[in-house]
């Protein structure tokens, strides 16, 4: 590499991180549930990214990197958990914080249906969860998502279509 | 149901819960001067190599993102005025369940503006 080649993938890098600091952010923050552990899963993900950024630049042939900087986010988010032997430290996870919403005297109009949105949200398998942040938080397409789940794009539509409806059984009062 | 809510569906009321949230500055500034760094080494590596891109702070980013979201006029132009304010909620929030609160009490205010106005 000579150069002018590394001060066009320097530049390059810069756009990246520009265009995708917030989806990585905001996947990670409702990923791990608080500012300090998303902030640091964000940093990582964007050192690790810069490591690795010449060679997913010439393999991604032209597509978008935004899955890729999502799959190293998940990957690392993965190892977060595994290596602290927990379940993420996440208030919405916190049936406690829930149920004192249900008896607060002062909710505010539709502070029940967000609730139940978010607690359902955290009831469902590992995998519909983040299929739902990837199209919700970061508004990511099928494609986009299968690519940073590693799934085709079939698996993808199916897996979305299933979490919503999951969750649409979870929060629809009976 | 709140009257509020009770004309969105399941997908409507996801984009409001998992609203996008704004990095901290401080996040912005720690990320960058760690990358800032990074360079610096490759630059030691590399002998005279010029990393003007990385290195001159304008021309790191202050990102800007204008979300669009596929709902009814009414209920759309809800979510993207709170969406416009999702920053300044995500710094003042203590959790996602915190900031989904104040965005939907900002959705909320939203509302009875638009109603008003109707």
């Amino acid at each position: 590499m000579d150069r002018s080649d590394k001060t066009r993938l320097d530049a390059a890098f810069t756009e990246l991180y520009r265009a995708h600091l917030r989806d990585v952010y905001s996947y990670a923050y409702y990923r791990v549930g608080n500012h300090h552990d998303a902030e640091d899963l964000t940093e990582q993900t964007f050192l690790q990214a810069y490591r690795h950024f010449e060679r997913a630049q010439a393999e991604s042939d032209g597509r978008p990197l935004r899955p890729w900087l999502i799959r190293i986010a998940h990957n690392l988010a993965a190892n977060l958990y595994r290596d602290r032997s927990r379940r993420p430290q996440t208030p919405i996870d916190d049936t406690t914080v829930l149920s004192a919403l249900h008896t607060t005297e002062d909710l505010v109009e539709g502070r029940d249906e967000l609730a139940r949105i978010i607690a359902g949200i955290q009831e469902l398998p590992e995998e519909r969860r983040e299929a739902l942040i990837m199209r919700f938080a970061l508004g990511m397409d099928n494609r986009e998502i299968a690519r940073a789940m590693g799934k085709t794009d079939g698996a993808t539509k199916v897996l979305l279509h299933r979490a919503i409806k999951q969750l649409e059984g979870i929060v629809t009062p009976v | 149901m709140s009257p509020e809510m009770a004309g969105m569906d399941i997908e409507q009321m996801l984009r409001l819960a998992l609203a996008p949230v704004d990095p901290p500055e401080t996040l912005k500034e720690r990320v960058e001067t760690t990358l800032q760094e990074l360079t610096d080494a490759a630059v030691d590596e590399l002998e005279g190599w010029e990393l003007s891109a990385m290195r001159d702070p304008r021309n790191w980013v202050r990102p800007v993102v204008a979300t669009a979201v596929g709902a009814s006029a009414g209920t759309a132009l809800v979510i993207i005025r709170v969406r416009q304010q999702q920053r300044k909620r995500a710094a003042q929030s203590r959790n996602p369940l915190d900031l989904a609160q104040r965005t939907l009490k900002a959705a909320v205010g939203e509302a009875r503006k638009l109603a008003r106005r109707d």
